[in-house]
């Protein structure tokens, strides 16, 4: 078992591994989000309080859930690389950033569009909002940081300490609900007892979550995959992938 | 040992503790100017007004905290010595702290006056500054860690450390107009302490960890 881990180390192992799993895994995200959206958008009937416009959680809260859950990610990624010194961590890493990044700005975009119809406001500065907002430029910080450093070692180091910095944000945003009474309401959905939400429209919410987790993933290992072209477009590997039949 | 010597060079150039204050007074000056000098819209902005400024001065001076010692080497002699790096950091923050943020909260009722703020928040106005200034000194390490080995590092230090930022402004502000409004003040002091004592555990070691990544590579 040991040897599976061993082979995430090397990269034309990983390249290989990662195109396995996204072979796979991204039509079957694909088909999942079709089905939820389909099923959220059409198929649940009307909020009685909120009419039709609620339909964008369907969307809104899965990118809010994943785009913290990537934090998470990519913060755990770059500790794996900065303490057992893993080598492709720092790989998986800055692959999630620009993911990560993009989940907050449709997660804070989908939220205006929710919030024009039913707060009446574009935009709002409560603590769930700000936070996500700090949210989006600790992603962009972490972006812009591994590009300014030259030599690319350092620069995934100095990503993970910045990340690990960051990690204190999640749980803010996470609690911001349940500290401060404002605009956003408390969570509905629980892990133990029964949610606030009614389940016709829990499942398809469930649904889309899981298959945001799931284009999450597709997404960071594409991103990997490029991002390990790039780094060794030197070596033998990359260059039979580009030339088949070419010289060696 | 080293606290000393910091401050020691920083007072022995006194024009670098005389630019903040002037920084200071001068941006104070610009919102009368650039807003109206309507005193009740003025009393209205003048927590937020002042805690900006903090953050403002505290981010642009802590982009020079290492630099110094890193361009002349005597940063990785500071890296091979053998007392803690943590200390070493901490010793580095706290003259920076003193030289700006300290500054800033004795000198603070003198911008209170200026832009209106009424004078039973004076008092919560220079604790919290003291507070927070402390903070952001700590988390600014952080950033100037990471980016001292940068040659185009400028504008990059901001885009990390303010958001780090954030917090501390939200809570300091709110202490002040909770001063302003008569509110009790011990929450949200209390919360910038919890903040100060975060900061002071954990982040001479992300300093720490920062310089060591900047002298390697």
């Amino acid at each position: 078992m040991w040897t599976f881990f061993h082979k995430l180390g090397s990269p034309p192992w990983l390249y290989g591994i990662a195109g396995a799993i996204v072979r796979w895994l991204l039509p079957l995200t694909i088909l999942a989000l079709l089905v939820g959206a389909a099923w959220g958008l059409l198929f649940t009937s009307p909020d009685f309080r909120q009419g039709n416009s609620y339909r964008i959680i369907y969307i809104h809260v899965p990118s809010a859930v994943v785009a913290l859950a990537g934090y998470y990610v990519m913060a755990i990624a770059g500790a794996v690389s900065l303490i057992w010194r893993m080598k492709m961590a720092d790989v998986a890493m800055k692959a999630a950033a620009p993911v990560g990044a993009a989940l907050t700005f449709i997660a804070l975009f989908t939220g205006a569009l929710w919030g024009k119809p039913t707060w009446g406001t574009w935009w709002e500065w409560d603590a769930r909002i700000t936070s996500m907002l700090i949210l989006l430029f600790l992603y962009l910080g972490v972006v812009a940081l591994y590009e300014a450093f030259d030599n690319k070692e350092a620069a995934g180091r100095a990503c993970a300490i910045l990340s690990l910095v960051g990690m204190v944000n999640i749980p803010i945003i996470y609690k911001s609900v349940d500290w401060w009474y404002s605009l956003h309401q408390p969570a509905s959905i629980k892990f133990s007892g029964e949610s606030a939400i009614d389940s016709s429209m829990l499942y398809p919410l469930l649904l889309m979550i899981g298959a945001f987790y799931a284009l999450f993933t597709c997404c960071l290992l594409m991103n990997m995959r490029a991002e390990l072209l790039q780094r060794e477009s030197r070596t033998a590997w990359v260059r039979r992938l580009v030339k088949p039949d070419g010289p060696r | 040992m080293l606290l000393r010597r910091q401050l020691s060079l920083a007072i022995r150039r006194p024009i670098e503790i005389g630019n903040p204050l002037v920084f200071f007074a001068i941006v104070v000056a610009l919102f009368p100017l650039g807003i109206g000098p309507a005193s009740e819209q003025l009393a209205m902005i003048a927590p937020g007004a002042i805690w900006i400024i903090a953050l403002l001065s505290s981010l642009l001076t802590s982009d020079s905290v290492f630099r110094s010692d890193f361009d002349d080497g005597s940063l990785e002699q500071l890296l091979l010595a053998p007392q803690p790096l943590y200390l070493s950091v901490l010793a580095y923050l706290c003259a920076h702290w003193v030289v700006t943020g300290l500054l800033l909260a004795l000198v603070s009722p003198v911008f209170a006056l200026m832009l209106n703020l009424p004078a039973e928040a004076v008092g919560t106005l220079m604790v919290s500054l003291a507070l927070g200034t402390a903070v952001l000194s700590l988390v600014g390490g952080i950033g100037a860690a990471l980016t001292v080995g940068l040659k185009r590092g400028g504008m990059l230090i901001s885009l990390l450390i303010l958001p780090l930022y954030i917090p501390v402004l939200i809570f300091g502000t709110a202490a002040v107009q909770a001063a302003v409004s008569g509110a009790p003040v011990g929450p949200f002091l209390a919360l910038l302490g919890a903040m100060l004592s975060l900061a002071i555990a954990l982040g001479p070691l992300a300093t720490a960890a920062g310089l060591r990544i900047s002298i390697d590579a």
